[in-house]
């Protein structure tokens, strides 16, 4: 577990968005410029304040900081994979917590939409490059092996797709009540039964979109957050877990063990129970990894996940609303960045509609190869 | 080789006795010669033990259904035609897995489960694929 002293001792204080989208005419580059500026006009900071940068999905670290005009005394950059927004994150923490730099800049740009990207085909890289090997008997796409996942499901616990449809029915009502989502308009079970599969027994409801926008977080030691603009939203707890080995195909057991094991660390960290969390950001690629993630995060049994998330579980209103914005089904594919700015605007009281009533704890969780979560705290109690 | 308009494999000095193997109608799978532990084809290192030697050897070309998807959108423009087509994770019986395609059956039967054994499918005059059909005992 990561060392409890390190609870609360940084904090957001600058969140930025660009529009969603499709957005032609910006580069990735742009995107994050677009969406730094944003950061910076939130916490009331100027550039030179920044002396540090992680940037994602960008290309290059070097040009960003260049074109920016940033020369932070740290400069990282992490592969453009989902699941190193969670990782970035956390590393901004401990660059904090160890002096390396007092105030990062976290800024992604994603110009998915407008690049034309498929996530599968010749381009694909899901699984490390080991995929490339399945070409032939045309396995391709992450879409394909989260529907293998979720077959496995199926025919294990007795899962249903009606079932599964709870996750974007849910997250399209938060989308609808959220101006910047890209998918606003409402569905329902039967629409998402009759909609048309991707990868059986994945509907296109259960993929996420693929869409233009940039992301940026600017994160500082808790000191300096309350000298700020607005109220800093505290990183109580952080972990993560990873299950490499064999990952070329679709673990036995969907991850569950490793989520366990970051579950009971991140929850150790923050000093926090399941209970006490007010929303959950979940990394939704597809809607199986919600189901994934909120049983290897022990909010129900392995296997019972379609039957607990009836019933308006995860909508607003309910036990555990998820996805306030939308998520990447229905808001914008920011690969785990919006989630998290999510997190803090909803601690901040800044969601109007798809405001959670007096929000004080949020947790990020995104199931993958690489797995994370990440505890937000309105107080640093 | 002309007309066939599916992905073909990349062969390499790792890979190799696998597609020779597929052309002569055998089931070729990598184990470190070290500890024996079977991996699938391409890496240098074995996961268990580190060790950088390894053998090949014919799996029965038996196993099971781990899992499936069907896939209604060609990533792949050799597959427009066959859309929907069936992907599969079949479990070997030696216990390393492989994607593959269940064939002679149609993708409403398929089956987590289902007892499966190796078929040869010639793609080109380098290349033969490893499917898998229903192993009816």
């Amino acid at each position: 577990m990561t060392d409890q002293k390190l609870r609360n001792r940084a904090a957001v204080i600058g969140v930025g968005t660009t529009q969603f989208g499709k957005l032609p005419g910006h580069d990735p580059y742009d995107l994050g410029a677009w969406a730094l500026r944003e950061a910076l006009d939130d916490c009331g900071l100027a550039a030179a304040d920044i002396d540090g940068v992680i940037v994602n999905r960008i290309p290059d670290y070097q040009r960003f900081c260049e074109t920016f005009g940033l020369n932070p005394r740290f400069a990282l950059i992490t592969p453009g994979q989902g699941r190193m927004s969670g990782v970035s994150i956390e590393l901004a923490v401990l660059a904090i917590a160890s002096g390396m730099a007092n105030t990062i800049a976290l800024v992604y740009g994603n110009d998915g939409r407008s690049a034309g990207a498929k996530y599968g085909g010749d381009s694909d890289r899901y699984g490390g490059g080991g995929a490339e090997q399945s070409f032939p008997y045309g396995m391709t796409s992450p879409g394909a092996a989260h529907a293998m996942m979720f077959a496995r499901h199926m025919q294990k616990y007795g899962t249903t797709s009606e079932q599964l449809a709870a996750v974007p029915v849910a997250f399209r009502k938060h989308a609808a009540l959220n101006p910047a989502a890209v998918m606003r308009e409402l569905i329902t079970v039967e629409q998402h039964q009759a909609s048309k599969f991707i990868a059986a027994p994945l509907h296109i409801y259960d993929y996420c979109l693929i869409n233009d926008g940039g992301v940026a977080l600017i994160l500082t030691s808790s000191e300096r957050a309350r000298d700020a603009k607005k109220s800093p939203v505290y990183i109580r707890g952080f972990s993560q877990a990873t299950k490499l080995l064999d990952s070329t195909f679709p673990p036995e057991d969907l991850w569950y063990g490793a989520m366990q094991s970051a579950a009971k660390d991140v929850y150790q960290m923050a000093g926090v129970q399941r209970e006490d969390l007010d929303a959950l950001m979940i990394y939704d690629n597809f809607s199986p990894t919600v189901l994934f993630s909120l049983e290897g995060f022990g909010f129900c049994k392995q296997g019972e996940g379609g039957d607990w998330m009836q019933g308006g579980r995860l909508e607003l209103g309910g036990e555990f609303p998820s996805n306030t914005s939308g998520g990447h089904l229905s808001e914008s594919y920011m690969q785990g960045w919006g989630l998290n700015v999510e997190a803090v605007r909803q601690l901040r009281g800044e969601c109007g509609a798809r405001q959670v009533n007096d929000a004080g704890l949020i947790q990020y969780m995104c199931a993958a190869p690489l797995i994370t979560s990440i505890i937000y705290g309105k107080d640093a109690s | 080789m002309s007309g066939y308009l599916k992905p073909l494999p990349r062969i390499d000095e790792w890979n190799r006795v696998h597609w020779d193997g597929a052309r002569e109608g055998r089931l070729m799978i990598q184990a470190c010669s070290d500890c024996g532990t079977l991996r699938y084809a391409g890496s240098k290192l074995c996961p268990h033990c580190h060790g950088t030697n390894s053998e090949w050897k014919q799996a029965c070309g038996k196993g099971v259904v781990w899992s499936w998807c069907v896939f209604h959108r060609a990533y792949f423009k050799g597959f427009e035609s066959e859309l929907p087509y069936n992907v599969v994770l079949i479990e070997l019986d030696e216990g390393l897995k492989v994607y593959s395609n269940v064939v002679n059956m149609t993708n409403e039967s398929l089956r987590i489960g289902m007892r499966v054994r190796a078929v040869f499918e010639t793609a080109t005059e380098e290349v033969t694929l490893v499917k898998f059909e229903e192993d009816k005992l």
